[in-house]
């Protein structure tokens, strides 16, 4: 009996493999050796020059030099501001939003309608979001029309001409596109808090402040911590609206200039060695942080409390 | 005293949340006015009412060669469909091959498609245009979808659906009752699985049509691009000289469809979103 249950369990493994394979052999070759091919070119000198090519010559770090030097701080310094200018206001609008949501006492009419309506922008192709704001922002545009009608301002406001403008109509669409569905994420967080905590709260005359701030807050805090790892990578990659709201110039300046657009510049240009340095730099960044996520979705004992009891029967046996 | 407290606060959140509907509904709102106006209108500065251009921006768009934008809601069609379909079949397919077996390599498997769960596909773009420049798939929409055969996070997502929705007793007896294995999975699992499907079917659908980066890079003939590369061939044009009324009915044509499906599933949609990507 015992023998046959073996058997029969390894005629079944196979199919395991069977069906693992097609997704495996697909992400070897479509990511695993463009990867290591993209790692190689980093080290050489390799670049189009009219319309003869360059290289590939050998160079070991050169790329990785010849990067730093360039203005490629400047444009992590973009990444990383248009991304808190979106970043803030989503997560605030979000956990306020989660939180009335949420709330039995707080009667909210409509509920699904704002749920539905907040979520909207997510699914808009970025690229045409940001080709209507380049519409509605520009200098002649319906938004300076109507602000101009209303005696807002006295002249048109240059919206894409300041480094200030330009970067928070990036935030601002950004913002747009992601805090519904961040507030969907935190209401399912909040709505799965275990309910008599509230009411043993209630029963000790907590304000809702204070619901918030000692019981919200601190039992979402994983959840959190996931939407902002998530979010960070996801702003790394930060390319569309940007690209088409300057027509990939980074105006002003170049100070709304994104990694990726950077890379997507000299791919562009089919300078590989420089493409193939600045990937393996966006690699690292993005495999620390898919660590951090890795490492939050597998980790089935978060604040070490089951392990801790582990340990502690553990010694009991021992004793 | 506790009444009035309470009720403020119902005040405060009603108008906040009239404020944040309005800024999501508005910029859609104007697109849609402007694409109903023609260029002379548009010039005049904006109106509130819509216009009675909607025909004719629409002719001048479809009968624009410049930009085959027929010929892109074609191309996006067949790109996101194609997705959408392998992306569902093979995520549960790869899902049911670590959930239901076991082989020793299970466990690497998993964890290895954890660990790439949310890397950004732009890290490899360089090596993948090379890749399949050599393979001779440059400029065509293949590479656009087969890729797509691994997507971790669609994999995750069904791999938790069948932990709590597929028992193991049920691929027991259809063992039992002599069904084949690949005929287990599909005409017993993908049944069950159907929710899962539809939520990623959806999502993978619309985020392949708003896809810009690869396809930008992938394709160069005209009659290949998708509906974003032709949206950023807009803002390349010379703005200045541009029909404004044609700029705005692009964007409606690009977008509106997905509003369409949207508000049509809202409900199961804004459901979905938390089905699989909440973490306890």
């Amino acid at each position: 009996m015992k023998n046959e249950n073996r058997i029969k369990s390894v005629s079944y493994a196979k199919w395991g493999y069977i069906f693992i394979l097609p997704f495996f052999l697909s992400y070897a070759i479509f990511s695993l050796i463009p990867l290591a091919d993209t790692i190689r070119n980093s080290f050489y000198e390799y670049y189009a020059f009219g319309l003869k090519t360059v290289g590939p010559n050998w160079t070991g770090l050169s790329n990785y030099t010849s990067l730093l030097s360039s203005d490629l701080p400047k444009y992590a310094w973009n990444t990383f501001v248009m991304w808190i200018l979106g970043f803030v206001p989503q997560i605030i609008v979000a956990l306020v939003l989660a939180s009335w949501f949420t709330d039995a006492r707080l009667k909210i009419r409509g509920k699904q309608f704002f749920k539905v309506v907040i979520y909207l922008p997510n699914l808009i192709m970025a690229s045409a979001f940001a080709m209507l704001f380049f519409a509605l922002f520009s200098n002649a545009g319906p938004v300076n029309s109507i602000l101009l009608r209303m005696g807002v301002v006295g002249e048109a406001i240059r919206f894409m001409e300041s480094t200030l403008g330009a970067r928070t109509l990036v935030g601002l669409m950004n913002f747009l596109m992601w805090f519904g569905n961040t507030t969907i994420m935190l209401m399912a967080a909040i709505m799965g808090i275990n309910p008599s905590i509230f009411e043993a709260a209630e029963l000790d005359g907590c304000t809702h402040l204070q619901k918030f701030f000692k019981i919200t807050l601190p039992q979402i805090k994983p959840l959190l911590t996931y939407t902002l790892i998530t979010s960070l990578i996801g702003g790394l990659q930060m390319f569309d609206v940007p690209q088409i709201l300057t027509g990939g110039k980074g105006a002003p300046d170049r100070t709304t200039m994104t990694l990726i657009m950077y890379l997507n510049k000299h791919l562009q240009a089919k300078n590989y060695g420089i493409a193939g340095a600045l990937s393996v730099f966006l690699f690292i960044i993005s495999a620390i942080l898919c660590w951090f996520v890795f490492k939050m979705n597998t980790d089935s004992d978060p604040d070490g409390s089951k392990s801790a009891a582990k340990r502690a029967k553990k010694g009991g046996k021992a004793q | 005293m506790k009444n009035k407290k309470s009720s403020g606060r119902t005040v405060l959140a009603h108008v906040v949340l009239i404020i944040l509907a309005f800024l999501c509904l508005f910029f859609f709102y104007i697109l849609i006015i402007n694409a109903t106006r023609s260029h002379a209108q548009l010039q005049l500065g904006f109106s509130a009412l819509p216009g009675s251009s909607l025909v004719t921006n629409f002719k001048n768009v479809i009968n624009d060669p410049a930009i085959p934008i027929l010929r892109g809601v074609l191309n996006s069609l067949i790109v996101s469909g194609c997705c959408a379909a392998i992306v569902t079949y093979f995520s549960a397919l790869t899902a049911y091959g670590i959930y239901a077996y076991d082989f020793r390599l299970k466990k690497a498997a998993f964890t290895f498609i954890m660990a790439i769960l949310v890397m950004p596909t732009q890290v490899t773009a360089l090596g993948f245009l090379r890749l399949i420049t050599n393979m001779g798939m440059d400029d065509s929409l293949l590479p656009l979808i087969i890729p797509s055969i691994a997507s971790p996070a669609v994999f995750y997502f069904m791999h938790s659906y069948m932990q709590s929705s597929l028992p193991k007793e049920l691929i027991e007896a259809a063992r039992i009752d002599g069904s084949h294995e690949f005929g287990t999975f599909n005409r017993i699992v993908l049944p069950i699985m159907k929710p899962a499907i539809a939520v990623q079917a959806i999502f993978t659908f619309v985020g392949s049509w708003n896809n810009y980066f690869i396809p930008a890079l992938v394709i160069t003939s005209k009659s290949k691009q998708t509906l974003p590369i032709m949206i950023a061939t807009l803002r390349g044009a010379d703005y200045m000289n541009f029909d404004m009324g044609k700029i705005y009915m692009m964007i409606t044509i690009a977008i509106v469809p997905i509003i369409v499906i949207y508000l049509l599933l809202s409900k199961f949609i804004v459901e979905g979103v938390t089905l699989g990507g909440v973490k306890e």
